[in-house]
Formats: C-alpha cells, sequence, structure tokens
C-alpha cells in the first residue's frame, strides 16, 4: 500500500479544482491596465512576392495605435531554430531567415503580413482590412518530392534549393546495410504516409506583452510549455532584451502537445510593440488563426524495407523518408525527423544493421515541428507497420515474428546511437495478451461476421525516447540549449514547502504527482507541499515540459534539491538533539536518533532554520532553502504492447473500434490514475491519427482543412473504453526515481495497432490489401475495398 | 463579426415589417448566420430575429393528420414533441450536438438549404408544404440547388406541413469532421407511393431519387432496390469522399432506411 499522498497513490489531481470550476488563470484572463489589441493581417496566399503593403487607410481608421509591417523589422533579429542538424556530407542544414512580419515574400497561407494595433480588437480587425496589399502571386510548392525537383519554385530564394538538409544515419553503416540486404532471405518494403496533423489544443495561443518604461523591464504572458526557453530564444535572438529584464510567464495552459514549445512570431511582435508603443499589447488566436500558425506535426512520407534471414531474423532495417519542414524552420523542427526519430528505427528489436535517410524539405505550408510524440510515432509506425506485413508475407503470426526478434538483454546498444538500460519486452506482450484476451478474440470476430461486419486484430509493439536529454549528447547533435531541467526547494518556517520547478504544467497534473514525491521523501503531507511553475521570476533557468521529460528530469532536479533539504535539516535536528549526524533518521515526517526514543518534528527543526536562536551558526547558514540542476545520463526508454480491434462496415468502409488494449512499462509510477489519464489521451490523439485526422493542401497551398468543419477532431464516441496496464515496470536505472516517462507513449503506441487491424479486418474477407494510408477514414477503406 | 442593428419583433407582423428596411435579413436560430458573421463572411446592415415570434413555434395536427411544425420551432422541440413522426423526431434528435438543436430552428434550415443539412431530405421525402407568410409552397417546388430556395426577401417560413406516412426513416452517414450528413436518406411510405429524398450527395443538393421511389412502390423491401444505383457524376466531391463513394452511399443509406423505416 502506497502512503496516503505519496509515491504510488492515485491521488486525485489538486490542479483540477481550479480547471473544473472556471477558476484557472490562463493567458487570456490576464487584461493590463491600459492594453490595446493586436490583429495579424495573414496572408491567403501560399507564396507570393510582397510588391507593397500600404497601411496609410489603416492607420486612419478609429482607434488605430500604429500599424506595423516587415519594414519595422528588418532591424530586428529573426525568429530563431534552435537545432542544426548536420548532413550526411558533413554540411550544416540551410536555414532561412524568419523575419517576425513577412518581409520580400509571403510563404505560406496564415504567414503574418501586418499587424494593426489598435484600442479594441475590433477596431484593429476593421483596420487590418484597409492594408492595401500587391502581391505577385509565385507558384507554390506543396508536394515534398515536387518541391526537390529541378526548376520547382523556391519557397527561399537566398537558398540553393528547397532541401533543408539530407540527412544519413549512420551513414558509416550504409554500405553494411545495403550487402545484409543483398544477402537477405526475404525483403519486406511498404511505402507510406505519416499524415500531418494540427495539435488543437483546446486554449489557443495568446502573448500579452508588458514594458515599464521607468524600470526597462519587459513582461511577457504567453501560452507556453516552456518560459525559460522563451525567454531565452526571444530576448537574446530576436529582440536583444537581456534575461535580467525580461520576465516571462506561462500561467495555466490549455494544452500544449507540443504546439506550445515553440517560440511564435506573435509573442516577439507583442514584446517589441508594447515598447514600441509604451502599452501592453494583447493577441487572442482564434481558432482559425490556430489552424494556420500553430506548428503542425508529423507529415514524413517513408519508404522502409526490412530484411529477414531464413529464420525470421530481422538482419537490417533502410528507410527514406521525406519530411515537411514547412515555410520556415519552427524552434526544434530540424531535430523531430533526424534525432528523435532516426535512433528509434531499432524499435524493441534487436536488428543488427539500420540506414536511416532522411531529407527535410521547405514548401510553401505552416511550419511542422513537434507534436505529441515527435519523431518517435513516424518510426515507430513505420516499423511496426513493415514488420505486420512481414509477417502476413512469410505466413507467419505477427506477434510471434515480434517475440523472436525482442532485445531481451540490457542494457543494449543499439546501432542507432542509443542504449536501453532496462526493458522487458515479452512481459508487456503477455500483459497485452492478457488484458486484451487475445484468445477470445476468434470468437468475437465470428459474432461480428454473423452481424455482417469484419473484425480484425492488429498489435504492436513501441519504444521512445523520453527524458530528454544529455546535454553534452544533444550539444553534439546540434542542439543550441542544454536539456537538463531545475528546481529550487523553498521549506518555510513552519514546514511548509514550495517547489519551483522549471518543468511546466498544461495538462499533465505536476502540481499534483511532484508534491507525492516530496511527500514521500520527507513523510509529510502532500498538501503542505505546493507546486510552483511558470514564471521566470521565480523558478531557475529551466527547459520547460515536452518528450515526456518532466518527472524523470525535472522531478529527479527537484529530488536532488530535496535530498539536499534533507541533509541539511538533518545537521540541524543532529544539532537540535545533542546527537551525531550519522545516527540521525528520517521517518514520517521526525528525525529520530537512531536506537532511542529522541526525535523531533520536521516542524521543529524548519523553525529552527529560520528563527536560529538554538542553531549551529559556526557551521552551518540558517534558512532551508535549496536549488538543484539535473542533467541526465541517457534518455529512458518506456515501451509496450498495443492491442486493437476494429470492425469495418463492407457497405460504407466505417470502422469502428471496439476494443484498445495497452500494456505500457513506465518504469516507477508515482500517480497511477494520472499516468492511466495520460495513456487515455495520448491514444485518444493516436486514434484520431489513425481514422479522423488529417490536413490538408491543395495544389495551389490553400489550406483545406480550415476549420473542424474538414479537420476531424475525435470525439468521445469515436473512443472506446480502454485497458491500460502499467504493472510491468522495470525502473530506469540512471535517474533516481527509476521513472521512464508516460506522456507520448498513447499517441507513439496506438496508430500502427489500429491500421494494422483494419488491414486484418479487410483481408479477413478477402480482400488483398496490404496498406491504406492514414487517416482510414470511411472513403479512403471503401475506395481500398473497391480495388 | 461587424456592427449591425438587430431587431426583436415579437409579432409576425412587427417581423415583416422590420424585413422591409434596407439590408435586412431575417435571423432564425442563427446555426449558420452568427458564424458567418462572426467570420466576417456576411455583414448584413440589420438582422431581425425571429426567436421572439412565439406565433411560429409549435407543434398541431392539422389537416387529414398532417404534423405541422411552427417555422420558429427548435430542432430539441421537434425531437421531443413529433411523435407522431418517428422518423422526423429521429431526424431532429440527430443534428449537431445539444447547443445547435436548442438554437437552430426548421425554418432556418430549410432557408437556408444547406446541400449537407438533414431538414430538406425529410420535407422533401415527406412532400411536405412549406408555409410561408405569402403562400404555400409544395416541397418539389421549393428547393432549387444548393443555398438556394424559391424563397423570396422579406418571406418567412411560418410553418412546415408534414403528411405523416405509414412508415418512414432518415438514415444519415456522418461526414467525419463536420458530422453533417455526407449522405443522408429519407424514406417514407404513402399509400400513394414512396418518397426517397437524399441530401448531402449532390451538387444540386437535395433530391428525390425516382429510380428507386419507382421500386419501392412496387415492393417495399431492400431487396426491391439491389443493384439499383446512382451515377457519381454530379455528387459532391471533396476531401471526405468521390462523388462515386457519395452514389454508393445513397444506396446503402436507401436500403438501411427502407429496412429501419417504422
Amino acid at each position: 500500500m502506497p502512503r496516503d499522498g505519496g509515491i504510488g497513490a492515485s491521488t486525485k489531481r489538486r490542479e483540477d479544482i481550479r480547471f473544473l470550476t472556471g477558476n484557472g488563470n490562463y493567458t487570456d484572463d490576464i487584461n493590463l491596465r491600459g492594453q490595446a489589441y493586436v490583429h495579424f493581417l495573414r496572408s491567403d496566399v501560399a507564396h507570393g512576392r510582397l510588391r507593397k503593403v500600404d497601411a496609410s487607410a489603416a492607420e486612419a481608421m478609429p482607434g488605430v495605435l500604429r500599424v506595423f509591417t516587415g519594414e519595422d523589422f528588418v532591424e530586428i533579429g529573426g525568429i530563431p531554430c534552435g537545432w542544426q542538424v548536420t548532413d550526411r556530407f558533413g554540411e550544416v542544414m540551410q536555414e532561412p531567415k524568419h523575419p517576425v512580419l513577412a518581409h520580400g515574400k509571403v510563404r505560406h497561407v496564415g504567414d503574418p503580413i501586418a499587424a494593426v494595433v489598435a484600442e479594441t480588437r475590433a477596431q484593429a480587425r476593421d483596420a487590418a482590412e484597409a492594408i492595401v496589399l500587391d502581391i505577385e502571386e509565385l507558384p507554390a510548392v506543396v508536394d515534398m518530392k515536387a518541391a526537390l525537383e529541378d526548376g520547382a519554385p523556391k519557397v527561399h530564394d537566398d537558398l540553393t534549393s528547397n532541401l533543408c538538409y539530407d540527412w544519413g544515419f549512420v551513414e558509416e553503416n550504409k554500405a553494411a546495410v545495403d550487402e545484409a540486404f543483398g544477402k537477405a532471405a526475404h525483403v519486406t518494403t511498404l511505402e507510406l504516409v505519416n499524415n500531418r496533423l494540427i495539435a488543437n489544443p483546446m486554449e489557443p495561443r495568446v502573448a500579452v506583452a508588458d514594458y515599464n518604461r521607468s524600470t526597462g523591464d519587459y513582461t511577457l504572458y504567453t501560452t507556453s510549455q516552456n518560459p525559460h526557453v522563451i525567454r531565452l530564444l526571444m530576448g537574446a535572438f530576436v529582440l536583444g532584451i537581456p534575461e535580467h529584464k525580461l520576465r516571462v510567464v506561462a500561467p495555466d495552459v490549455g494544452g500544449g502537445f507540443g504546439s506550445k514549445i515553440f517560440h511564435y512570431a506573435e509573442e516577439a511582435f507583442c514584446t517589441f510593440a508594447a515598447k514600441a508603443l509604451n502599452r501592453p499589447v494583447k493577441w487572442t488566436s482564434s481558432r482559425s488563426e490556430a489552424f494556420m500558425s500553430d506548428a503542425h506535426g508529423r507529415d514524413h512520407v517513408t519508404r522502409i524495407e526490412l530484411a529477414l534471414d531464413a529464420d525470421n531474423n530481422f538482419t537490417a532495417l533502410r528507410t527514406e523518408t521525406h519530411a515537411n519542414m514547412g515555410a520556415y524552420l519552427s524552434t526544434f523542427a530540424p531535430s523531430i525527423p533526424t534525432w528523435l526519430h532516426g535512433t528509434l528505427m531499432a524499435g524493441n528489436y534487436k536488428t543488427p544493421l539500420i540506414y536511416v535517410n532522411v531529407r527535410a524539405v521547405f514548401t510553401n505550408t505552416v511550419p511542422v515541428d513537434a507534436y505529441r510524440g515527435a519523431g518517435r510515432p513516424e518510426a515507430t509506425y513505420q516499423l511496426e507497420r513493415v514488420i505486420d506485413k512481414a509477417a502476413r508475407e512469410l505466413g507467419v503470426d505477427p506477434i510471434a515474428l515480434r517475440r523472436q526478434n525482442f532485445i531481451t538483454e540490457f542494457p543494449y546498444a543499439t546501432p542507432v546511437a542509443v542504449e536501453y538500460d532496462t526493458g522487458d519486452y515479452h512481459a508487456t506482450m503477455d500483459k497485452l495478451e492478457e488484458i486484451a484476451d487475445l484468445a477470445g478474440f476468434a470468437a468475437r470476430r465470428k459474432e461480428s461476421e454473423a452481424r455482417g461486419r469484419l473484425r480484425g486484430l492488429g498489435v504492436n509493439c513501441y519504444i521512445e525516447a523520453c527524458g530528454i536529454a544529455p546535454s553534452n549528447l544533444v550539444g553534439q547533435l546540434g542542439a543550441r540549449a542544454g536539456l537538463y531541467e531545475s528546481a529550487t526547494v523553498r521549506v518555510n518556517a513552519t514546514g511548509g514547502i514550495t517547489v519551483m520547478t522549471g518543468s511546466h504544467s498544461h495538462g499533465q497534473g505536476h502540481e499534483t504527482s511532484f508534491a507525492q514525491v516530496i511527500s514521500e521523501m520527507i513523510g509529510i503531507d502532500a498538501d503542505q507541499v505546493e507546486i510552483v511553475h511558470g514564471d521566470t521570476a521565480n523558478s531557475p533557468m529551466g527547459m520547460g515540459t515536452y518528450g515526456s521529460r518532466s518527472l524523470a528530469v525535472g522531478g529527479s532536479a527537484m529530488v536532488r534539491a530535496t535530498e539536499k533539504i534533507i541533509n541539511k535539516a538533518r545537521k540541524i535536528a543532529a544539532h537540535l538533539m545533542e546527537a551525531a549526524e550519522g545516527d540521525i533518521e528520517l521517518k514520517d515526517g521526525r528525525f529520530a536518533v537512531a536506537g532511542t526514543d529522541k526525535s523531533v518534528a520536521w516542524g521543529d527543526v524548519t523553525l529552527a532554520a529560520y528563527v536560529p536562536h538554538n542553531y549551529p551558526l559556526a557551521d552551518l547558514e540558517p534558512g532551508l532553502e535549496e536549488t538543484a540542476f539535473y542533467d541526465p545520463s541517457n534518455f529512458t526508454y518506456p515501451a509496450g504492447a498495443y492491442a486493437c480491434e476494429v470492425e469495418v462496415d463492407p457497405d460504407t468502409g466505417r470502422v469502428t473500434i471496439e476494443r484498445f488494449a495497452a500494456a505500457d512499462d513506465f518504469g516507477n509510477v508515482v500517480n497511477p490514475m494520472i499516468v492511466s489519464g495520460q495513456v487515455h489521451g495520448g491514444i485518444g490523439q493516436g486514434i484520431g491519427q489513425a481514422l479522423l485526422e488529417a490536413c490538408a493542401y491543395d495544389e495551389q497551398g490553400q489550406l483545406l482543412t480550415g476549420s473542424y468543419m474538414d479537420y476531424a477532431m475525435p470525439r468521445a464516441g469515436d473512443l472506446p473504453f480502454y485497458q491500460v496496464d502499467h504493472s510491468c515496470q522495470t525502473p530506469c536505472t540512471h535517474n533516481p526515481l527509476g521513472v521512464k516517462g508516460c506522456g507520448e507513449a498513447g499517441a507513439i503506441g496506438s496508430p500502427p495497432s489500429v491500421v494494422n487491424a483494419v488491414v486484418d479486418a479487410l483481408r479477413s474477407a478477402g480482400h488483398d490489401i496490404t496498406h491504406i494510408d492514414m487517416p482510414l477514414s470511411p472513403s479512403r477503406v471503401w475506395q481500398a475495398m473497391q480495388s | 463579426m461587424y456592427a449591425f442593428e438587430i431587431d426583436r419583433p415579437a409579432t409576425l407582423a412587427d417581423a415583416l415589417k422590420a424585413l422591409g428596411a434596407e439590408e435586412a435579413q431575417a435571423l432564425g436560430g442563427g446555426q449558420t448566420l452568427i458564424p458567418a458573421l462572426k467570420a466576417r463572411l456576411a455583414s448584413p446592415a440589420r438582422l431581425v430575429a425571429l426567436s421572439g415570434v412565439a406565433e411560429i413555434k409549435g407543434i398541431r395536427t392539422g389537416e387529414n393528420g398532417a404534423l405541422c411544425i411552427g417555422g420558429g420551432t427548435c430542432h430539441a422541440d421537434v425531437a421531443a414533441g413529433a411523435g407522431a413522426y418517428p422518423a422526423l423526431a429521429a431526424l431532429a434528435a440527430r443534428i449537431g450536438d445539444p447547443a445547435v438543436r436548442n438554437r437552430g430552428t426548421i425554418g432556418g434550415s430549410l432557408a437556408n438549404n444547406d446541400p449537407s443539412a438533414c431538414y430538406p431530405a425529410a420535407v422533401l421525402g415527406s412532400g411536405a408544404v412549406v408555409v410561408t407568410t405569402n403562400r404555400q409552397i409544395a416541397a418539389d417546388d421549393f428547393f432549387e440547388g444548393m443555398f438556394t430556395t424559391t424563397l423570396e426577401d422579406s418571406e418567412i417560413i411560418t410553418e412546415v406541413r408534414f403528411p405523416v406516412p405509414e412508415v418512414a426513416s432518415y438514415q444519415k452517414f456522418e461526414q467525419p469532421a463536420s458530422r453533417f450528413a455526407l449522405v443522408g436518406v429519407f424514406v417514407a411510405k404513402y399509400a400513394g407511393g414512396v418518397r426517397v429524398a437524399v441530401t448531402g450527395a449532390s451538387e444540386e443538393g437535395v433530391f428525390r431519387w425516382s429510380e428507386a421511389e419507382a421500386a419501392l412502390s412496387g415492393d417495399f423491401s431492400p431487396g426491391a432496390i439491389e443493384g439499383l444505383r446512382l451515377s457519381g457524376a454530379g455528387m459532391i466531391s471533396d476531401l471526405h469522399g468521390s462523388g462515386d463513394y457519395r452514389a454508393h452511399l445513397v444506396a446503402v443509406m436507401t436500403r438501411r432506411a427502407v429496412a429501419a423505416a417504422r
């Protein structure tokens, strides 16, 4: 039994009280005295030369304070990219300029051309319509392969082509991989698309910026997953504001899914304009703007080949991927199809030779960057689809083929540069077979068929790399930032604790689960612990929340700081009880002298730290506050096995998910209820990708899915009740909590099983179908059945 | 949204008077018009809200047992109050979501004639009569293609009179994103024959499938239309399905409607 409110307890989320009663404090809830409103005039063409932006009529409109155009930002730094990828020939990637407001050219529908700041939102919008644009429309490039052809229109005139980079990994292995394919007994090949997605957090992006003329201080309130990163990127690279004069606050944030990691032009604009106008400036994205200005996700086109020997052992894997960057490089865009994708291509299998080629391409579309899973879903999808196809071609059971090739000894160094510290893939597969009742599938299929429905079963495994990341390693790989995390643990005089963490919670429940960790370590009630995050003014420099890193990295920093606290408190307790420090034990919130009945309470010690009348002042500073930075020595490697059962209506092609089971290994689990919720949410998004969601452009680069009328979001009725289990636990070997991360697993692990299941269902009715690209909409499934 | 004036008449007479003003536009439940205003795709100078006009709300039984629904009646009220015509009540219960059903009205839906809306299929499939402030319009004469009807400016739908069939069913196949009808088929069997109306599919808006009607009038069973199909030409083709797919779905949904008709 876990202690009440400690590690392992399914404590209800304390933050939900304010979220569910409408008492959250989101960025749009922040209104500053005298604030003005900005409306961005956005390009409605995908590619064009900006010949003239005439704002004279707009500036004369009622309430207008000023109209800004790209001209105003010529002397200002552009939006920076945080990762530089080096290509297979040793050259650094092509890195285009990314102005705050378009200058010279517009490069995607939604590219901001001008910004009107006015007394009211409506006045700003009215005036934006009065701006006269002269745009010479240019042919757009939308398709990635077409964008790389000779003579294709160039998104950026000053680059040599639309190729950002041509990455090979591991380049030194290429010849050996090719040779292995030459010797293979069987090769399975699959071409597939990992569909482009739009994150669609419930809360759209918002920025409110303030400038204090008398002190020169700036404050930016913004919808961010990582306020310190925004402070650094915007302050240092765009506006030239030193960190000590710039405070960035990300208060309650209504979902991010990656799309709120990045530094966006609108944040820089509001901060710039606040000073220029000496007024607070606010921008609230409309949902329509979100569709065309939030970074999109995925959008890979891949050819994957799997080589097997005569005994069905995987001998080599080779992939060629085109990855869409969109029109500009978003903050972490170059790293997603490379270091977060290529390094995961081994999956759960001991394939000895792997070569991954990725060509990143500029197109006249919204920039593409991390979306829940970020590179790892793309890796998992292609690998788990090609294994399923191989099993079918070889006439072997897809689970048996996977089991035969599982990695079973740890640590395991993959041929793609990462070392899995721990795992047990047979255990999660065993658990999956149990909770998914795979033995009962045949009977369920029969029952479906009696109702005229086709039933299919799809299974897949996944592995991901979380807890990003060792800073020295990512530095070598091109990261322009460290990826440690920080925490300050402030113990108050009466024993309560305030933790300032660099992690950011935007739905993950850190305020609850982080408090459980402290409660466990000290033995005090969790409600004695407050978790504070999201404000650069009170947290130490932190890197924020993404890549399922918060507990593994941020939690570890908090543990380290708390250990320092306990060590110091033990010294104080020893002094109070006139005992040797080595004899002091902390248990259930009391410091006791081992082997005696002498003890002092936690509160006695904390009070002594701040009222140091009886205190070893010669040896110890008063106070009880410690900060730690934690830089992980490796990634963490959550893994698991998922199963999906679908029914297909053979008359309409409609797919319904009948059963879904997930057996995950997240290492140790702090709050099982929160973990289940994270898995549920991830699976919902994964099923959304597999069945419903797709961002589509036409050939002219017009966004066809610019609203919920055409962009299909999953709804409750589209999703089944899930069987989720995380009782298989191989603790991470290198962080103090033994935790791995759970935020993205569901989104990574679910799409392949859905597609595998639909293919299985269609084949059960004699359709010779090996693949359908996501989303498996009714019309696509029906179309596949016609051929 | 641009600024506009709004009138809230309490009587039909006042509503008509208000609609006589220059650039005035009637506002029913606003489920189409308000989003269009918010997106600045429409800019009427004056809106005349019909939601306060009590005399065009409600459900009554008319001549020959016809179910008569006031033009200002919202979908939720039809779902709850059209028990005499279960297929119609079921259709209303599945339009949009609860918020839409408690604001959107039958008159507003018909006047808008969205090619993917549900009500046009029921009206055409039932051979209903659309009663306006000026006249009575047979369903067959009312719809004139996508977003177009025979309604004139300043003409308000006051009532829709549905002859109640022996059995009927509406089968909607939802577009995955909007949940409007990708294809919706309304089948109603009357003593004088069967009517089959299709929404969501055609570029011309709601239409009757006369071959299916003929076949079903002779033999009201799914088997009677087995093998009967429409051409995909002239059908809507978009992200969510080709014309051929829609044509196929029309046949599937028609068979299912016949099988489900109560």
